[in-house]
């Protein structure tokens, strides 16, 4: 009997815990299916069913746009972060040299500067470079960013591959390349999903970086694009919510339907 | 296996990139901070170290300064206490555990910066949905955001209520890599639950708590996206962090060099603390 009360009270307790975290985008949602002329409490849904607001922020285009814009820049430094980070990863997990941990520890200094901190001059050098305004600007800085957890995770997992593996592919007269890209690489999985998982959503979630380096409005991302919606007064608010469920849900959906990897990659990732 | 130091060609385009855009901009940002460059002329000279001396004289920066440690403290604090505390819950197993979690887990997928938008519907004067609860008591409604302090301690409880997740995940691995076996010998003495927390569960716990802190720790005291957000600094310099007090430096106010100072300041803060923790909670490597 009381085994069972404090079952179910665990239960309620976890249940009101995950209703409390849920309020924010709960607000989110009945702000955007309201007309702006409902004075109603937010905590009420609406009686009526109403859509307008969604073809309103969508009927322009521009926030189609700013999701194309993020998604391209998402993929492409993504893809840098994941391919660079594991070659880069490869010779510092397999050799043993004063080399090595030199390199891994200039990697993981990274981790401990402030995007902010360094803003200055590599805003004035990125003008320099002429890279202010490009998709290869933000894609090589958000990369860059983003590279030493890639490193870091890619340089455990390796090291937990069998060394025999890489000897057997040499006997067989692989060279040193060739032995990464067909005895490591397809092994690597796994670990993709975490490192994918992990910097993944800081490159599609960035605003400081966008901020600074994508200043044309053809260029902006969603987050930019969401920040000028709120910070124009002339907005209709419920329109603005609309276009801020919009464009939280792609990671929301990813989440939930990927949800396995994303925890096992933050576990994996972090305890190590 | 021997192999040619010809592998370390493999590196080079990840340091490449980490020289270029990080260290190089880390050296010239210590040179500009010395200087009275106002971001865009070809003009400057050496000031010496009068930017990082007027640092500790200005009080719009002595405040930002003051706001950054207090949100990074307590958001440090309200994590790791509120994230271990749920995750010794969810280790418990029951029906729906599994949607509880990823309920709580979801709001770290968001962005920062459109939490912070949408918590504007929360906190907002006119029909908020915080002021529909306090009308609900008969008070009469608050302008949340209207005052600095209060400004700071809900971006300090927002940050925290949207992170948590994070924290409970990494604790919720590290509380199922400890050995059933460890209970077992104080069960037999009759230890009571709170005994067997401090004496097995936390220091068990080691090495997750070890991350979480320098995770909440690093991320709070860069905290940018929630006070463009909410306040943009405001009232006033009131909501200023460090990180936002850089931006509006460098910007607005033109004083690329005081910026810079500004920067390296938190670059030494955000050093000093990681190895701080580090040495603190120590390192369990085996």
């Amino acid at each position: 009997m009381r085994r069972h009360l404090t079952k179910y009270l665990r239960i309620a307790a976890a249940a009101a815990i995950a209703a409390f975290h849920f309020i924010p985008i709960y607000i989110l949602l009945m702000v955007s299916f309201k007309k702006g002329s409902d004075f109603s409490s937010r905590w009420c849904p609406p009686s009526y069913l109403y859509l307008d607001n969604y073809i309103e922020v969508l009927k322009d285009g521009d926030l189609i746009k700013a999701f194309g814009n993020t998604v391209l820049i998402t993929v492409c430094a993504a893809f840098l972060v994941l391919f660079l980070g594991a070659i880069c990863a490869y010779p510092i997990a397999r050799i043993r040299s004063r080399l090595s941990s030199l390199i891994t520890n200039i990697v993981l200094a990274v981790m401990m500067i402030p995007s902010l901190s360094v803003i200055v001059p590599l805003y004035t050098n990125m003008l320099g470079l002429g890279a202010v305004n490009t998709y290869w600007g933000i894609i090589l800085i958000l990369a860059t960013y983003n590279l030493p957890m890639s490193v870091f995770l890619f340089s455990n997992f390796i090291r937990n591959i069998p060394d025999e593996l890489d000897e057997a592919a040499a006997i067989d007269g692989c060279r040193d390349f060739r032995i990464f890209f067909s005895v490591i690489m397809p092994q690597l999985q796994p670990v993709i999903a975490s490192v994918l998982i992990l910097t993944g959503i800081k490159i599609w979630n960035d605003y400081k970086y966008a901020l600074y380096f994508l200043q044309d409005n053809d260029m902006e991302t969603i987050t930019l694009f969401i920040s000028k919606f709120f910070s124009d007064f002339s907005v209709e608010l419920n329109e603005a919510a609309a276009a801020a469920f919009l464009a939280i849900l792609p990671v929301c959906l990813l989440f939930l339907f990927l949800q396995k990897y994303f925890i096992t990659g933050l576990s994996e990732g972090s305890i190590k | 296996m021997k192999r040619s130091r010809s592998l370390y060609m493999m590196s080079i385009p990840a340091v490449a990139l980490i020289t270029v855009f990080v260290f190089i901009p880390l050296v010239s940002g210590i040179r500009i901070s010395l200087t009275d460059w106002n971001g865009f002329s070809q003009s400057w000279s050496y000031v010496g170290f009068k930017n990082y001396l007027n640092l500790f004289t200005d009080s719009r920066i002595v405040h930002a300064i003051k706001n950054t440690f207090y949100v990074g403290l307590g958001d440090t604090m309200l994590q790791n206490i509120f994230g271990l505390a749920y995750a010794l819950l969810l280790n418990h197993s029951f029906r729906g555990r599994s949607v509880i979690r990823a309920i709580i887990y979801l709001p770290v997928m968001v962005s920062s910066l459109i939490m912070g938008y949408i918590w504007f519907f929360i906190v907002q004067y006119d029909n908020g949905a915080l002021n529909d609860i306090i009308m609900l008591f008969g008070h009469d409604p608050v302008d949340w955001l209207g005052s600095g302090t209060r400004a700071v301690n809900f971006i300090m409880v927002i940050t925290s209520m949207q992170f948590v997740g994070q924290a409970m995940v990494i604790y919720l691995a590290g509380l199922q890599g400890i050995p059933k076996e460890m209970y077992e010998a104080p069960m037999i003495d009759g230890a009571g639950t709170m005994q067997t927390f401090f004496r097995i569960t936390l220091p068990m716990l080691r090495a997750s708590i070890l991350t979480n802190v320098i995770l909440k720790l690093i991320g709070g005291l860069q905290m940018y996206d929630l006070v463009v957000a909410l306040t943009n600094g405001g009232p006033g310099f009131s909501s200023h962090t460090i990180s936002t007090m850089i931006n509006y430096l460098y910007f607005d106010a033109q004083n690329a060099g005081y910026s810079a100072a500004l920067g390296v300041f938190l670059f030494i803060i955000i050093m000093v603390s990681t190895i701080t923790v580090n040495k603190i909670i120590g390192r369990d490597d085996k």
